[in-house]
């Protein structure tokens, strides 16, 4: 799932100042899960803007909240047409996705980031988040034990480990694992040596141009295509 | 026809001898020529180093040329950190081109580890593709598949680290940068010559040449920095107690001695077909390191 961490009520601050009326809006998908935009998030940071505002009156904001099921599909946020009626600003707590889809959505209303979008991550443990999956759009797990090198390797390289790892920690940090010392203990551990004897060719990036898109109309609809 | 006089002299069979220089940070050269004029005639080839550590300095590329226009005999250092495919490409052509044909591949340290710590990491290909990059430079053809005018040629090295704590994946690279095309290996910083033992009876199965990387170490404090700053560096205790047992200043005489014993116990066992001498900062002792350890006094 998509992992987020809130913005600094400072940075929130600044971005509303030139704003009075703003809604607060919370997506209830994964910045729910990982407790950076969900609805109690909202109504946290709906408190915090309060409270700032009355310690310290510096300019006067009116503050509205609402939390959706997802910010990334437009029937969902056609809910918030009446929200947003006559606010002046939306700050979107969605991840990046979310905060695009609601500007789309809203083309006369500036719609501001109350999250920083981090990784696609796995709950390890209680509150605890790591980084699994990079997106790249051309997946070889398959071939390295279930451990993704490109996300898991700070240098993201394909053909075995860089001389750096001391304790099957990476050059980067004590506290991180090297990609590559797990994978080679997985394939080991799976009779699966010979996968990462294999020589990778380099990356083909052509499959990941920017912006990307995915059509799959059949799985979702009978369509024409279908028909 | 080898690729390079350096080339040559890895194939004569004699005891090899490189070292390394880090170029400056700025565009005053001056002390990295004195080093040069000071190294050219002591050892047969000279590494010129990228960006080590993540740390910017003076192009590794230019200093080769600096290097050959000194009458020494360069090794490009060549990461893939700074670099995509068509920048290392069009670096190889113009290496090629000026008369640098020794390169050394390289991934490349993390940029995490030096002092522009906020820049992108490229990495758009590793270490072994690099190698199988120019030797496909070398068949007349770019990595688009697309002919070149007039190839490039080199000898190629790369690194591998015989005393890594889990040696098995690092064997596995090592097995990967052969088949790929390397010719040479210049080690991580060998300290424990056991280790060294082990790795070339493992590796004397390719026809490739060792050359033990020998780190110039200055005093206890800078070995224990190594071991907790940089990557790969493992300086064993017994070392780090030599250098604290000498008086004050003593440190770099001590450290001398101990890289000049090392390199003599190598080439007096033939444990591998040369040595690489990292004197990280001082360069300028390298003739006399090589010196001492033919001496008699220098036990191995």
């Amino acid at each position: 799932m998509i992992v987020a961490e809130r913005k600094p009520l400072d940075v929130i601050r600044q971005m509303i100042a030139p704003y009075a009326k703003v809604l607060i809006v919370g997506c209830g998908t994964c910045v729910t899960v990982c407790g950076a935009g969900g609805e109690r998030e909202v109504s946290f940071l709906h408190d915090e803007l309060r409270l700032a505002q009355a310690k310290n009156p510096d300019g006067m904001h009116t503050y509205s909240e609402y939390t959706i099921k997802r910010q990334c599909d437009p029937e969902f946020i056609d809910l918030l047409d009446a929200k947003a009626e006559d606010v002046d600003a939306i700050i979107s707590l969605a991840c990046g996705i979310g905060v695009q889809a609601v500007a789309d959505h809203f083309p006369d209303i500036p719609v501001l980031p109350g999250v920083n979008t981090t990784f696609n991550g796995v709950s390890s443990e209680y509150g605890v988040w790591d980084e699994r999956c990079a997106t790249c759009g051309d997946c070889r797990l398959d071939e390295t034990g279930g451990i993704c090198p490109i996300t898991r390797c700070t240098k993201g390289i394909l053909n075995g480990p860089c001389a750096g790892p001391k304790d099957g920690k990476c050059e980067v940090s004590k506290d991180m694992d090297c990609a590559w010392v797990l994978i080679y203990q997985r394939l080991e551990r799976l009779g699966q040596l010979d996968k990462m004897r294999r020589y990778y060719p380099a990356r083909n990036y052509q499959v990941v141009p920017r912006p990307r898109r995915i059509v799959v109309k059949s799985n979702v609809t009978a369509g024409a295509e279908n028909a | 026809m080898p690729n390079s006089l350096f080339e040559e002299k890895l194939n004569s069979g004699k005891f090899i001898i490189t070292t390394e220089i880090g170029p400056p940070k700025g565009c005053d050269i001056s002390e990295m020529v004195h080093h040069i004029d000071i190294l050219k005639d002591a050892v047969d080839a000279i590494n010129v180093t990228d960006h080590q550590s993540s740390v910017l300095r003076f192009p590794s590329l230019g200093g080769c040329l600096v290097v050959k226009e000194h009458g020494g005999e360069p090794i490009l250092q060549m990461t893939c950190r700074d670099r995509n495919r068509l920048a290392l490409q069009a670096d190889l052509m113009f290496a090629c081109q000026r008369g640098v044909h020794n390169v050394l591949t390289l991934t490349g340290d993390s940029v995490d580890v030096g002092d522009h710590k906020e820049a992108k990491p490229v990495f758009d290909i590793d270490s072994v593709q690099l190698t199988k990059l120019i030797r496909t430079m070398e068949s007349g053809y770019d990595m688009g598949g697309n002919e070149l005018t007039g190839t490039p040629n080199f000898c190629i090295g790369s690194t591998v680290h015989p005393e890594s704590d889990f040696i098995e994946p690092q064997l596995v690279k090592f097995d990967k940068k052969v088949s790929a095309g390397v010719q040479f290996f210049q080690t991580q910083g060998i300290f424990d010559l056991s280790k060294l033992r082990m790795f070339m009876q493992y590796s004397s199965q390719f026809p490739v040449k060792i050359l033990a990387g020998i780190i110039v170490l200055s005093s206890a404090r800078m070995a224990k920095y190594m071991n907790a700053n940089v990557p790969g560096i493992m300086v064993p205790q017994n070392l780090i107690d030599e250098l604290a047992g000498v008086e004050k200043g003593k440190g770099l005489a001590k450290g001398k001695e101990i890289a000049a014993r090392t390199i003599k116990t190598i080439e007096e066992e033939k444990l591998c077909h040369g040595v690489h001498l990292m004197a990280v900062g001082n360069e300028g002792i390298v003739p006399e390191i090589i010196e001492m350890s033919r001496s008699e006094s220098v036990k191995a």
